[in-house]
């Protein structure tokens, strides 16, 4: 019986591509996790933003399926040499996802618009100076700038123009990037979302947050002829019950208090 | 890289208007065989601009596409057989994109294209 996951044996390398980590793990693992959900959702066509050494595309490919199934694959990577040893990694498992090296889904944006069903980011989230941002090489992999989202907030944006009514966003992020904010923001454009695997290593904590667009939110825009910028306080309530690590200020009639 | 993908590909150069679709200069094309699902392609059908498919297809030898096509066609298995090779088994391996309205090159390397833009260019 063929294994669902990427094995790591058979992920490709190279010293200027990063290597699976505990975040890629946490990943594959949030979209085990998720997986009754995503053999129903029959996504068509799924994209992987900063592919890196391939392990999730192919985790990915493995558990739903190629053409046969109906999923068509798309990866980028900004390091040509990320979506070399991708490549290798997808070959090495008798799979196939289309690789294109650009920045985010630069190139993309015109035509893909509104079709990707599913997409899976980890990104550079490790805070560093801004001027790391973008290097050349294996530092593409994880420079991220104030707090870790300068590469996210570009990002997000460029997720929600190319997901379908339909697409769902899976990403990595760290403590450090302030998650909770992350999921008001995309909650302003009309997007739930939920944490599929926390996980804290010595390191690092690391939740993988799963956001899809929200009927009823989108209704409630469309109606008021824009998007509410006030926060219901049930959401900002689950929010914190989300991440019981982050200190958010508290709202005097909050109903937990 | 696939045609159905270079039906999604544009030229990202900044000022660039006309960007659509992207010339294909072929050095080398393979075929790898792919399974045959006639619902993919429906699914896929109302998404791709034909007109660029055709030009792509032709571009890397390949002219048993139709110059239109409406969606009656998808009832023919010919047809679908010959969409299916188009979208999903010719692979440019190797060559270039070009932008149409700027003639920059975008490589393509072991079927992957670089879209990578110098800084003069974002």
């Amino acid at each position: 019986m063929p294994s669902k996951i990427a094995q790591i044996r058979l992920v490709g390398s190279h010293f200027e591509v990063y290597e699976p980590c505990d975040d890629s793990f946490a990943l594959v693992d949030a979209l085990l996790a998720d997986l009754t959900n995503l053999l129903e959702h029959k996504p068509k066509l799924c994209m992987e933003v900063g592919c890196g050494s391939g392990y999730v595309i192919t985790s990915l490919a493995l558990m739903l399926g190629q053409v046969a199934c109906g999923t068509y694959y798309i990866a980028t990577d900004i390091n040509p040499y990320a979506v070399k040893v991708t490549s290798e990694t997808l070959e090495a498992h008798g799979v196939h996802a289309e690789l294109i090296t650009t920045d985010i889904a630069s190139g993309l944006e015109k035509r893909l618009t509104g079709l990707v069903d599913v997409m899976v980011v980890n990104p550079p989230y490790v805070p560093t100076p801004e001027e790391e941002v973008g290097c050349d090489g294996i530092a593409s992999a994880w420079a991220g700038g104030e707090n870790g989202r300068s590469v996210i907030d570009k990002i997000l944006p460029m997720a929600d123009k190319l997901l379908s009514d339909r697409g769902w966003l899976y990403m990595v992020t760290l403590t450090a990037n302030n998650p909770s904010e992350i999921c008001l923001q995309m909650r302003e454009k009309g997007y739930a979302s939920r944490i599929v695997v926390q996980r804290s290593t010595e390191e690092e904590s690391l939740h993988v947050i799963k956001f899809w667009r929200d009927s009823d939110r989108l209704l409630e825009a469309s109606e008021t002829g824009t998007v509410n910028k006030i926060v219901p306080t049930r959401v900002i309530e689950s929010l914190l019950s989300h991440f019981p690590g982050i200190s958010l200020r508290r709202s005097g009639n909050s109903k937990s208090s | 890289m696939r045609l159905l993908t270079h039906n999604m590909l544009s030229s990202n150069i900044k000022g660039v208007t006309n960007g659509f679709p992207l010339l294909i200069e072929a050095e080398k094309v393979l075929e790898k065989p792919v399974d045959f699902n006639p619902d993919f392609l429906r699914n896929m059908f109302p998404k791709i601009d034909w007109k660029a498919l055709v030009g792509a297809a032709k571009a890397v030898g390949y002219g048993e596409l139709p110059d239109a096509a409406d969606s009656a066609m998808l009832d023919s298995d010919d047809f679908l057989r010959h969409l299916h090779h188009a979208l999903l088994q010719l692979h440019l391996e190797e060559g270039a994109l070009v932008c149409p309205e700027t003639g920059r090159r975008f490589p393509v390397n072991k079927g992957i294209p670089n879209m990578l833009l110098h800084e003069d260019e974002v």
